[in-house]
């Protein structure tokens, strides 16, 4: 009797509540479609009705990005501390813990090496959800140690960012993490480098304000959010609204700072075509080993 | 106004009050009161030294944003012997938060870039209350590379409430106008001397911090976010600003503890607002010192030095 309910039409899907409630549906928060999530997993974590991007951690877009997923870690074992004792609301030796263990990664960025269409690249990712993807000491040395490690064996580097700026915990040693990964990149820039940054949402204060606008080609995911300035002190500070797709990555190509919007499922094919553009290939490619 | 404006500072006005009162009553009354007015100004100046000998954080904070305090452009007409201010990016226009010219200090070419504030409304709308807009960073880099074409010295002051968050900044990238200033500055094969005269915010500050020294004055800070904006983001609560800038630990004489700053240079008993030009002489004395310095590295040495400088910024520990 109750199959006389169901809908016959593929265009109308009738969604089991018991899959909602197991967490097997996502609604999509931009057009509020109900997708199943595997034909999200499958479509790069992007609504096939709106091209919502998702936010992704470091390790989607390893798969994404590396072939066969086969890559070498570095600078592993490089772990804050908490060098100004911090006394905030919670004491910054418990958030890092706790970001720890809700994630199951050691830090807001992970740097690998690894073959990206045979490629040899170093990558470095940020995580969100790992304390905002904000950058302190560890971040900048290990994003320093990207840049070097790029440098030495002549090979490119891209940085994925999703970060909320800086890491106020470690207050002024969070400040200069910006100068130091941005002389870092200056070195590496003069020996002729190649370096792409991929924005996502979202990319503001001193991490856009650092290495993710010092790209030789600088790409952005679909609608993500990037600035320096948050909305909210922009607000405050004209006290206006601000107009519709203010700070996103349609806008930032509209005014001049990002080179092309990409969408996730042609990033992988992008940067190839990049690469092979300069010619990487000429570059003095070694065999991939990790430097600690 | 009052020559003291701050909370703690509230004792010394008091004492002061006293002797101008003590002193009018001489006046009126024929009654000698030298002894007694001695007495005060003897009482006033222990005073100021116990208060000045245990500032906190936050009377730091505070003096470093003295509406007394000098600005890049009292500092500079009190050190140069001759001052050319050069205006522009040569891209949008002249951002006036952001002071930048040809000086000469005893007799040295020097190009000093420097953060301005106002002082009083009209001329801090001016000033955009010393919130540099991305065209001031722009303007900044194209003289340092001008000074770097002539093997001429810069002198960064650093004196900023933050980079301005405003809807044209942001649509001129202001991300990257400082991303950029970071990066080239790091290069820059002449000698850049960072000197922070007064507040110290977060990017807007480094977009002009980058150098072979930084200097911090006596009553200066300098960090990441201003202790208000810490406050308000981890504490939910922008009153709470003064357990910020501790939690943050945002002194000068912080910075020099953490190995950031290179120098402290000291200020005159009350801070430089009380004795501008006393303090312009320090700073003076201390410029010429450092540069001399400086002056003898080679410029492949003196890149190396500062990148390995910046390298060695922050605190980690290996597993």
């Amino acid at each position: 009797m109750a199959e006389w309910f169901r809908r016959s039409a593929d265009k109308i899907k009738t969604l089991d509540k018991r899959d909602t409630a197991e967490g097997l549906w996502i609604k999509c928060p931009r057009c509020a479609q109900v997708v199943y999530k595997r034909e999200l997993e499958k479509n790069y974590h992007v609504c096939i009705s709106c091209s919502h991007h998702f936010r992704i951690n470091s390790s989607a877009y390893l798969k994404l990005l590396i072939d066969n997923d086969e890559y070498h870690g570095i600078a592993e074992n490089v772990r804050s501390v908490d060098p100004l004792s911090f006394k905030g609301e919670k004491k910054y030796s418990d958030q890092l813990k706790a970001a720890q263990t809700k994630t199951g990664l050691n830090e807001a960025v992970r740097v690998v090496v690894g073959k990206i269409n045979g490629q040899d690249t170093v990558v470095a990712i940020m995580d969100f959800s790992y304390i905002g993807g904000s950058m302190g000491s560890v971040v900048g040395e290990k994003i320093s140690r990207a840049i070097d490690h790029a440098r030495k064996r002549k090979l490119p580097l891209i940085i994925i960012t999703s970060s909320g700026g800086a890491r106020m915990q470690e207050g002024a040693y969070s400040l200069m993490q910006m100068a130091k990964t941005s002389a870092k990149l200056a070195q590496y820039s003069k020996d002729n480098g190649l370096y792409i940054t991929i924005l996502t949402d979202p990319t503001t204060g001193g991490t856009s304000a650092s290495f993710a606008m010092l790209g030789d080609i600088i790409l952005a995911e679909p609608n993500a959010l990037i600035g320096f300035a948050g909305a909210r002190v922009i607000k405050q500070t004209i006290g206006e609204d601000l107009p519709e797709g203010f700070q996103r990555a349609e806008f930032l190509v509209e005014k001049g700072f990002v080179d092309n919007i990409v969408h996730r499922r042609d990033l992988k094919r992008t940067i190839t075509q990049i690469f092979n553009f300069f010619g990487i290939e000429k570059f003095q490619n070694s065999k991939v080993t990790e430097i600690e | 106004m009052s020559k003291y404006t701050l909370e703690f500072e509230e004792s010394l006005r008091e004492i002061e009050e006293k002797i101008e009162t003590v002193k009018s009553t001489g006046i009126k009354t024929g009654v000698d009161v030298t002894s007694t007015v001695q007495q005060l100004e003897r009482k006033l100046e222990d005073k100021r030294k116990s208060i000045y000998k245990n500032l906190s954080r936050w009377d730091r904070v505070q003096l470093a944003r003295h509406p007394r305090r000098p600005h890049s452009l009292d500092y500079i007409e009190m050190m140069c012997d001759e001052w050319m201010e050069l205006h522009g990016d040569r891209y949008f226009g002249d951002d006036k938060a952001i002071v930048s010219g040809l000086a000469v200090i005893a007799g040295k070419s020097i190009m000093i870039i420097g953060q301005q504030k106002g002082r009083g409304t009209k001329d801090n709308m001016l000033r955009n209350f010393g919130m540099p807009r991305p065209e001031g960073y722009r303007k900044a880099l194209r003289l340092m590379k001008l000074a770097e074409k002539f093997n001429i010295p810069i002198v960064t002051l650093i004196d900023t409430p933050g980079a301005y968050p405003g809807l044209g900044a942001e649509e001129r990238g202001q991300a990257e106008a400082i991303a950029k200033n970071l990066k080239e500055m790091a290069i820059i094969g002449v000698p850049i001397i960072n000197i922070v005269i007064g507040e110290g915010a977060s990017g807007g500050a480094l977009g002009i911090g980058v150098g072979d020294r930084l200097l911090c004055m006596e009553n200066t800070w300098y960090s990441v976010i201003s202790p208000e904006g810490c406050a308000s983001i981890l504490f939910r609560d922008a009153t709470r600003a003064k357990d910020a800038a501790d939690a943050m630990k945002v002194t000068s004489i912080d910075l020099l503890e953490m190995g950031i700053a290179d120098r402290i240079i000291p200020e005159p008993e009350g801070s430089a607002h009380m004795h501008p030009k006393k303090a312009s002489e320090m700073l003076k004395d201390v410029i010429l010192e450092e540069l001399a310095q400086l002056v003898t590295l080679n410029t492949d040495d003196l890149i190396e030095n500062r990148i390995s400088k910046f390298e060695k910024m922050g605190k980690w520990e290996e597993i």
